[in-house]
This record gives structure tokens, C-alpha cells and sequence, in this order.
């Protein structure tokens, strides 16, 4: 029987109400009194010398407040890297400075050079065209491999080269991984391009600021996953302010993706100007602007190659990886290609001998970082595509080849670093099977070749390391925050209760999974639940949503911080009843003393805990407030398997999603209708990636795909229904609640089960020569690899 | 600077815009209706659809003085008179046919005038339909669902429930 109220109940969103009519409150929406309006002026070019900015004529334009440029912020520090990578020898990253406006020189397109407040937007625009850059433009370096060229163009001057690092995980001795190919029955070898992205979240970046003279406090409203972390390194890093002082406040956020956990120059400019024009300053990006603003994702240039033994069994795996890190390392940047991407090569199987090697490169293009899966997704794709084209070549079935290998045994410690706690990976085969109706795939095919089209399937497994994580491990990996989370629940003196989270909702419906949490806990309704988040004032602290953490980490503080008050509660109740508080048991919402009828309602102890008269005062305090802080033991680990059928066209080239099948393990599920809807913006956002999107840059660096004419965003006709089932549970082992998360999974899994199908449908086509295609799958190139 | 008047949400309004003020940002700054986002500068993503004299129109496609005169209906008029949400909104969200909400009032705009043209639409319909709003949060399953539910169709086979 499906559960109607707690967990595991399939709750509508209560945040719906607010955004189906007009009610809800996005940053662009606040408005402060007197506030005046920024406008950046950004490069045009990818890389130049900045030889002069006169401002004069544009700083005589009307409404103009005042022109910003580099110079007014030498005395400030950059935007940091949030991780210090340490390289194959042990040396730490090339870490180049990041202004927050340009000094001296332009590094991509969208860079910004100045910035001008004036009393419109308008007029800040207008007279942003009246400033008058002197720029000597220079080489730009684009492409990857050019730029590690000897003699390459340096995208920062002051660096050796433009190797931001060198890596390598797993198997570090060369003639050991080597020796292991050698010894091998067959080696399957793949290049591929897991190409740029840019996360286009609905909702563009907006920031707000505002300066009180006579509290010199500052209040920052910023589109963020992380209010908390921006204002941990816009005081301690960028601005140099007291932490105290600085209140930034997420409010209603429209989709984030990866793109907004990250401090931008935008955010700390604003604060910044709102004290130096002493009025509030507010930014709102055109969606232009953030194609050349947002950190882009993705971005690798990978050669793989994997040894498999006489019996198909997987012996070696070795990775070759380009990573694009752009002009500057954007905060989480250096992790992506690294701690959340090289961990995860050993997949689902059992390979012996990984060896993972990434180069990570800046070039004259906008930063990348964490985008929906950031690293797992390259990881999944690469591993997927090369055991496929395994399959093929050795004659094999490519879901009996993953089966053969899957790791069965939990804990398992892959020989990249991690620890599966748990997973059934035969089990969720198995459901992917029904759910995707295998066996009828044969009439599928054959009704479409009537037709003239051909039919493919695709699947593919992937594992991701969600719950980032245990902070002592991050630690010692290079990261320079802890990664756990807070809460505090306040029960009110009636009995209703705030939470206040550090995780923040942006799309994921926090503000109706939480409560039924800790409304099953206590065993009271729901409605007197309420979440409070995005702003740090309110909350104690947080490191915010991203890597699907927000239940397995924060939901994990939550219930923490719950049984502190349940067991406080408990000794209130227990001296009401002049009874021993371990004797005291709670349930539905009412405490009673085990084996008598003796029992007080939820109600009437919280009602004393704020008015104390009958209270045992010596014992412990009046109120009913608990906070808790939870650091993760380990990583969470959900794993799943998917299933894309495509038409190809043979005339055309162009690809069609049919069907497309997902089976996860998510462990438990707190609200199984949220979940769905993650899964399915996760397989629109992959068959996007697989078919659609990319993000293009010509030889000079200019950006061909600024806006949505010309950058493909999957629309509704580009996408199924998808099917979902998440019945597969091996709950995680180390949280209170035995989640793992959800949030990435379906951008994870999809992109190699659509590309695995497209190439399917060509060989059944007789198109044997075609091995392999690279994202975006689009017409021409399907037409192109068909013709050979 | 010139003087703009129109019907908004069955309420007169008028004020002094910029020749270049957009109908979008007339409602969202002039009028404090907040409800009508402005997701690109392309007029590509749908995310300000409002209805101009009944047509679903994108707002940040017309200015402002085009609509002068004109019967504007945007999302925060939508809901039934005792405030409760009207079909469409209600199909939303008993279908999650949302999740950070910021596409939704151009989506629900959109679908209004879908089903005033063509009350029982097909699943093809709706998707063709919705070539012009964007959603990167839900991938559209739920809000095609969503509006065929609206339209009173039996949705309960659709894969995934
Ligand atoms: S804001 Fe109007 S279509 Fe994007
Ligand atoms: S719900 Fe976020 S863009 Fe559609």
C-alpha cells in the first residue's frame, strides 16, 4: 500500500502553489529602494592586452553613478579554486589569479573589463558603449592539445605552460598497468569527446546588494545553491569582510544544475559597489550574458582502453583525459576532472588494474566547472561506450558482457579510491529489463525497418559518489572546505516546527521531502513542518545543494538534530508523568509511559518547554531548539541501469528518441513522485547532451553558441515519456536514513545509452564500419559516419 | 516619454514607459508583476507568455506600447476567484509537472491557450505545442502529462506513474 503522509508518501509539493501563481520570489524579483543598476562590459575578444580604458565620455553619460575597472579593485583578492589538486609528482596545481574585473589582460570572451552603475539599466548599457577600450589583441589558445604545444600561446603569462595539472589515480606504476594489457586476450580502445555544455539553468544569475551605513552591515541576494559558502569566501577570500557583517540571502532560485554553486565576480561586485556608491546595486544577466558568464560543463577529450581476458572478464582499464578548465579555475573546477571523475572508472565491475591520467589545460574559453553529475557523467559515458564497443567486437551480448563483471560483493574497495558500501547491480539489471520491455524489442525493431528506419537499443550502467562528503577524506585530497551540513529544528512553543537547512531547494522540493521526515519521526502532520532555507541569517550554517547531497548530508543533520529534541522532549514528558524519561516512548504524536495509559500529547510538552513552570529546571534548559552538524562517513553510492531505443533515418541521419527506460538504486525514498521528476529532468538534460547541445568556439575563441538560436536546448519534441523505477533499494549503510541520493543519476546514465543505441541501429543497418560517434549525435554526423 | 495604458488581469493600468520598455518589463517593474519571467533575450525560451486579447504572446517579443489598449492576462490572474488554482495549475501540481517553478507561468500561459484551441490534445499536440517554452528541470514528462490531465484524459497509463 502506497503511504499517504511520511515517508516513502508520494506528498504534492506544497512550494507549487507559490510559483503556479505568479507568487514566488526569484532574485530579479527583489528590488531595493534606491537601488541603481550595474551593467559589465565584457570582451569580444578571447584573449587580448588591455592597453587603455577611457571611461571619461561614458562617465559624463546620464544616470551615470560611477565606472568601475580593475584598477579599483588591485587591493582585493580574486575569486579562489575551492580545491587544490596535487599532481602526479606531488607538486600542487598552477593556480593563476581570477580578478574580478580585468587586469590587464582579457582571457575569454564575456571577461569582464568594467563595470558601470548608473540609475537604469539602460543607461548603464548605453553608456557601457560609450567606453572606449584601447585592446591588443593576441593569439588565442581553444583547443586542448595546442595549447600543451610547446611554444603555445600562454593564457597567463605568469604560469610555466597552460597545465593547470597533471594527474593520476589508481595503478600509478606505468609498466604494471602496461604488463596487464599485454597479458590480455583483447583490448578494446576509444577516443571520444565528452563535449562543452553550458548548464542554462531557466532562471539567469542575478545579484542584488545592499550597504547600511549606520549598521555597516551588507545583504547580498544572489542566485545560489550555496549561500553560505558565497559568503564564506566572498568575506574571507575576495572582499576581506567580517562574516558577521555579511548576510546573503538565496532566495527562490530557478534551477541551478552545478552552474550557480560557484562564487562569481558579479556577487562580490555588486557588495563591493554597494558600499563604494553607498546605494544598493542590483545585477540581472541577460541570457547572453550568461553563455559567456555561467561556468560552462563537461569538456574532456578522453582516450580509453580496456583489457578483458579470454573469458571477457575485465582485467585492465587505463584513461587518457584532456580537461578543459578555460580561462580561470572557477571554485569547484579542479575536482571535476579529478576526485569526481577518476574515482569513478571502476564503474560497476570488477577491474583489477585501473589506471586513471588527466591533464587538466586552460584555454582563452569561459570557465568550466560542476555541471549535473560534473566528472561522473564523463566517467559513465567513456566506460560505457568502450565495454559496448567490447561487446561488439568480441560477438558478445553487451548486457550479458556487464552482468559477467558487475561487482557482487559489498563493501567493495575499487582500486580508484572508493568504498561501495552496498549496491545490486544483477537486481537492478533485472527491473531495467522489465522496464524496458527487452524481450519486445525484436517486433520493435522489425515494425520500424517496415518503415524504413532503423531501430537501436542502447544500455548502460553507471555508479556515481554522491553525499560529498566525509570532510577529513576531502581534506586530504586537496579541498579547502568541509563538506558536511547543519540543521536546526525549532519547535515552536504550540508545537509547530521551523527547520532551518543548510541545503537549499532550487527545484528539488525540499520544502515538502523534509517534513515528512521529521513529521514521521515525531508522528505529527506534515503541515506543522515548515523548511527554511537560503538565507544566513536564519540558518546555522550549510554548504548548500549540489552532488545530489541534500538529504543524504542535511536530511542526515536533520534527523540528528530531531532526535535531539525528540529525546529532550522525552524528559519533559517523563516529568509531567513522573516517570523515567527511558521508560517514555513516542507515538502519533503523543508520549506515553511504556505499559501504562498515562500519556501527554506532543502539544502539551512543547508548550511547557517554553512555559516552564512544572519543568525540571535543574536538569535541563527551558525550550525545544537543536542543532546538529553531520559529517558523512562515506560517500553514498546509487547506481543504476538505462535503456534508450532511437530511430535512425537513413536518409537524414537524424536520431529519435523512442523509449527510454531507467532503473536506479536510490536506497530508501522519502517522496517517490520528487524522485521521478528528478530522474526525468536528468534523462532530458542527457538525451540533450546526446543529441543536442554543445557548446561551440571557433579558432579564435569567439562563441558561436552565445543564445538559444543557436545553442540546441532539448525542447518537449525532442523527448519521450520516460519509464522509471526506483524499486531496486539497497539502502545506503551509513545514514541515518539509508538514502543515497537522486539528482544526477538520469543526466549520468543517458547520454551513453542514447549513443550506444544510435550505434546499434547503424549496425543493424549494416553500417559495421561505424564505431563510435560523438556527441551531439546530430544528423550530419550520423549521415556523415554512415557514409564512412 | 510616452504613456501606456492596458487591462491587466481585468484591472486598468497605465504608465509611462521608454519606447523600448518591453511588454515583460512593463508588468514586472512598472507593475510589480513578478509572475512573468524573463528567462532569455532571444525570444526563444517562453518563459514570459502572457495572453494579449486572448492569444498566448511572449512578452518579451512585443513592446510595450504594442499592447496599449490591449487585454493583458498573465499568470497571477490565472487562479480560480477564491484563490484556488484553476485546473491547469491544479494538473501541474498533483502531476509535479514543475520543479523550480520558472518556466511554469509561461508554461501554464501556454497551455491555457493550447486547450482553449484544441481542448483534447494529443501527446504529439502538447509537445509540438510547447516547441517555444523551454523547462530544463523537468524534461517535460509531467508537464505533458500535466496538460493532457487538464484536458480531462485518462494520463494514469503513461510509463513512469
Ligand atoms: S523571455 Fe521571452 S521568450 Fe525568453
Ligand atoms: S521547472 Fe525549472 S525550468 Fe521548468
Amino acid at each position: 500500500m502506497p503511504k499517504d503522509t511520511g515517508i516513502g508518501a508520494a506528498k504534492k509539493r506544497r512550494e507549487d502553489v507559490r510559483f503556479l501563481t505568479g507568487a514566488g520570489n526569484y532574485t530579479d524579483d527583489i528590488n531595493v529602494r534606491g537601488q541603481a543598476y550595474v551593467h559589465f562590459l565584457r570582451s569580444d575578444v578571447a584573449h587580448a592586452k588591455i592597453n587603455g580604458i577611457d571611461t571619461s565620455a561614458a562617465a559624463a553619460m546620464p544616470g551615470v553613478v560611477r565606472i568601475f575597472t580593475g584598477a579599483d579593485f588591485t587591493g582585493v583578492g580574486g575569486l579562489p579554486c575551492g580545491w587544490q589538486v596535487t599532481d602526479r609528482h606531488g607538486v600542487p596545481m598552477q593556480e593563476p589569479p581570477h580578478p574580478i574585473l580585468a587586469q590587464g589582460k582579457v582571457r575569454h570572451v564575456g571577461d569582464p573589463i568594467a563595470a558601470v552603475v548608473a540609475d537604469t539599466y539602460e543607461q548603464a548599457r548605453d553608456a557601457a558603449e560609450a567606453i572606449v577600450l584601447d585592446l591588443e589583441e593576441l593569439p588565442a589558445v581553444v583547443n586542448m592539445g595546442a595549447a600543451l604545444k610547446d611554444g603555445a600561446t600562454k593564457v597567463h603569462d605568469d604560469l610555466t605552460s597552460n597545465l593547470c595539472y597533471d594527474w593520476v589515480l589508481g595503478q600509478t606504476d606505468d609498466a604494471a598497468v602496461q604488463a596487464a594489457f599485454d597479458a590480455a586476450a583483447h583490448v578494446t580502445t576509444l577516443e571520444l569527446t565528452n563535449q562543452r555544455l553550458v548548464a542554462n539553468p531557466m532562471e539567469p544569475r542575478v545579484a542584488v546588494a545592499e550597504y547600511s551605513r549606520g549598521t555597516e552591515d551588507y545583504t547580498l541576494y544572489t542566485t545560489s545553491q550555496n549561500p553560505h559558502v558565497i559568503r564564506l569566501l566572498m568575506c574571507a577570500f575576495v572582499l576581506g569582510l567580517p562574516e558577521h557583517k555579511v548576510r546573503v540571502v538565496a532566495p527562490d532560485v530557478g534551477g541551478g544544475f552545478g552552474t550557480k554553486i560557484f562564487h562569481y565576480a558579479e556577487e562580490a561586485f555588486v557588495t563591493f559597489a554597494a558600499k563604494a556608491c553607498n546605494r544598493p546595486v542590483k545585477w540581472t544577466a541577460s541570457r547572453s550574458e550568461a553563455f559567456m558568464s555561467d561556468a560552462q560543463g563537461r569538456d574532456h577529450v578522453t582516450k580509453i582502453e580496456l583489457a578483458l581476458d579470454a573469458d571477457n572478464n575485465f582485467v585492465a582499464l587505463r584513461t587518457n583525459t584532456m580537461a578543459n578548465m578555460g580561462a580561470y579555475l572557477s571554485t569547484f573546477s579542479s575536482s571535476v576532472p579529478t576526485w569526481l571523475h577518476g574515482t569513478l572508472m571502476a564503474g560497476n565491475y570488477r577491474t583489477p588494474v585501473i589506471q586513471v591520467n588527466v591533464k587538466a589545460v586552460f584555454t582563452n574559453t569561459v570557465p568550466v566547472d560542476a555541471y549535473r553529475g560534473a566528472g561522473r557523467p564523463e566517467a559513465t559515458y567513456q566506460l560505457e561506450r568502450v565495454i559496448d564497443k567490447a561487446a561488439r567486437e568480441l560477438g558478445v551480448d553487451p548486457i550479458k558482457l556487464r552482468r559477467q563483471n558487475f561487482i557482487t560483493e559489498f563493501p567493495y574497495d575499487t582500486p580508484v579510491a572508493l568504498t561501495y558500501d552496498t549496491g545490486d547491480y544483477n537486481g537492478t539489471m533485472d527491473k531495467l529489463e522489465v522496464a524496458a520491455d527487452i524481450v519486445g524489442f525484436a517486433a520493435r525493431r522489425a515494425e520500424s525497418e517496415k518503415r524504413g528506419k532503423l531501430r537501436g537499443l542502447g544500455v548502460n550502467c553507471y555508479i556515481e559518489a554522491c553525499g560529498i562528503a566525509p570532510s577529513n577524506i576531502v581534506g586530504m585530497l586537496g579541498a579547502r572546505a568541509g563538506l558536511y551540513d547543519a540543521a536546526t529544528v525549532r519547535v515552536n512553543a504550540t508545537g509547530s516546527i521551523s527547520v532551518m537547512v543548510g541545503a537549499h531547494s532550487h527545484g528539488q522540493g525540499h520544502e515538502t521531502a523534509f517534513p515528512q521526515v521529521v513529521a514521521e519521526m515525531i508522528g505529527i502532520d506534515e503541515s506543522m513542518v515548515e523548511i527554511v532555507h537560503g538565507d544566513t541569517s536564519k540558518i546555522p550554517f550549510g554548504m548548500g545543494t549540489y552532488g545530489s547531497r541534500s538529504l543524504a548530508v542535511c536530511g542526515s543533520a536533520m534527523v540528528r538534530a530531531t532526535e535531539k529534541i525528540i529525546n529532550k522532549a522525552k524528559k519533559i514528558a517523563a516529568h509531567l508523568m513522573e516517570a523515567s524519561d527511558t521508560d517514555i516512548e513516542l507515538k502519533d504524536g503523543r508520549f506515553t509511559v511504556a505499559g501504562t495509559d498515562k500519556s501527554v500529547a506532543w502539544g502539551d510538552v512543547t508548550l511547557t518547554a517554553y512555559v516552564p513552570h512544572n519543568f525540571p529546571l535543574t536538569e535541563i534548559e527551558p525550550g525545544l531548539e537543536e542543532t546538529a552538524f553531520y559529517d558523512p562517513a562515506n560517500f553514498t553510492y546509487p547506481a543504476g541501469a538505462y535503456a534508450c531505443e532511437v530511430e535512425v533515418d537513413p536518409e537524414t541521419g537524424k536520431v529519435t528518441v523512442e523509449r527510454f527506460a531507467a532503473a536506479d538504486d536510490f536506497g530508501n525514498i522519502i517522496n517517490p513522485m520528487i524522485v521521478d521528476g528528478q530522474v526525468h529532468g536528468g534523462i532530458g538534460q542527457g538525451i540533450g547532451q546526446a543529441l543536442l547541445e554543445s557548446c561551440v568556439y571557433d579558432e579564435n575563441g569567439q562563441l558561436l553558441t552565445g543564445s538559444y538560436m543557436d545553442y540546441a536546448m532539448p525542447r518537449a519534441d525532442d523527448v519521450p515519456f520516460y519509464a522509471v523505477d526506483h524499486s531496486s533499494q539497497t539502502p545506503c549503510t551509513h545514514n541515518p536514513l539509508g538514502v543515497k541520493g537522486c539528482g544526477e543519476a538520469g543526466a549520468i546514465g543517458s547520454p551513453p545509452a542514447v549513443v550506444n543505441a544510435v550505434i546499434d541501429a547503424l549496425h543493424s543497418g549494416g553500417m559495421t564500419h561505424v564505431a563510435h560517434i560523438d556527441m551531439p549525435v546530430s544528423p550530419s554526423r550520423v549521415w556523415s559516419a554512415m557514409q564512412g | 516619454m510616452p504613456q501606456v495604458s492596458m487591462t491587466v488581469n481585468g484591472k486598468a493600468t497605465s504608465g509611462t514607459v521608454e519606447g523600448r520598455t518591453l511588454l515583460s518589463g512593463y508588468l514586472r517593474d512598472h507593475l510589480g508583476l513578478t509572475g512573468t519571467h524573463v528567462g532569455c533575450d532571444t525570444s526563444q525560451c517562453g518563459a514570459c507568455v502572457v495572453h494579449v486579447n486572448g492569444a498566448a504572446v511572449k512578452s518579451c517579443a512585443i513592446l510595450a506600447l504594442e499592447a496599449d489598449g490591449a487585454d493583458v492576462a498573465t499568470i497571477e490572474g490565472q487562479a480560480n476567484a477564491d484563490g484556488s488554482l484553476n485546473v491547469i495549475q491544479q494538473a501541474f501540481q498533483d502531476h509535479h509537472g514543475l520543479q523550480c517553478g520558472f518556466c511554469t507561468p509561461g508554461m501554464v500561459m501556454s497551455a491555457a491557450a493550447l486547450l482553449k484551441e484544441n481542448p483534447k490534445p494529443t501527446e504529439r499536440d502538447v509537445r509540438e505545442y510547447l516547441e517555444g517554452n523551454i523547462c530544463r528541470c523537468t524534461g517535460y514528462h509531467n508537464i505533458v502529462k500535466a496538460i493532457m490531465a487538464a484536458s480531462g484524459q485518462d494520463v494514469t497509463a503513461i510509463a513512469a506513474e
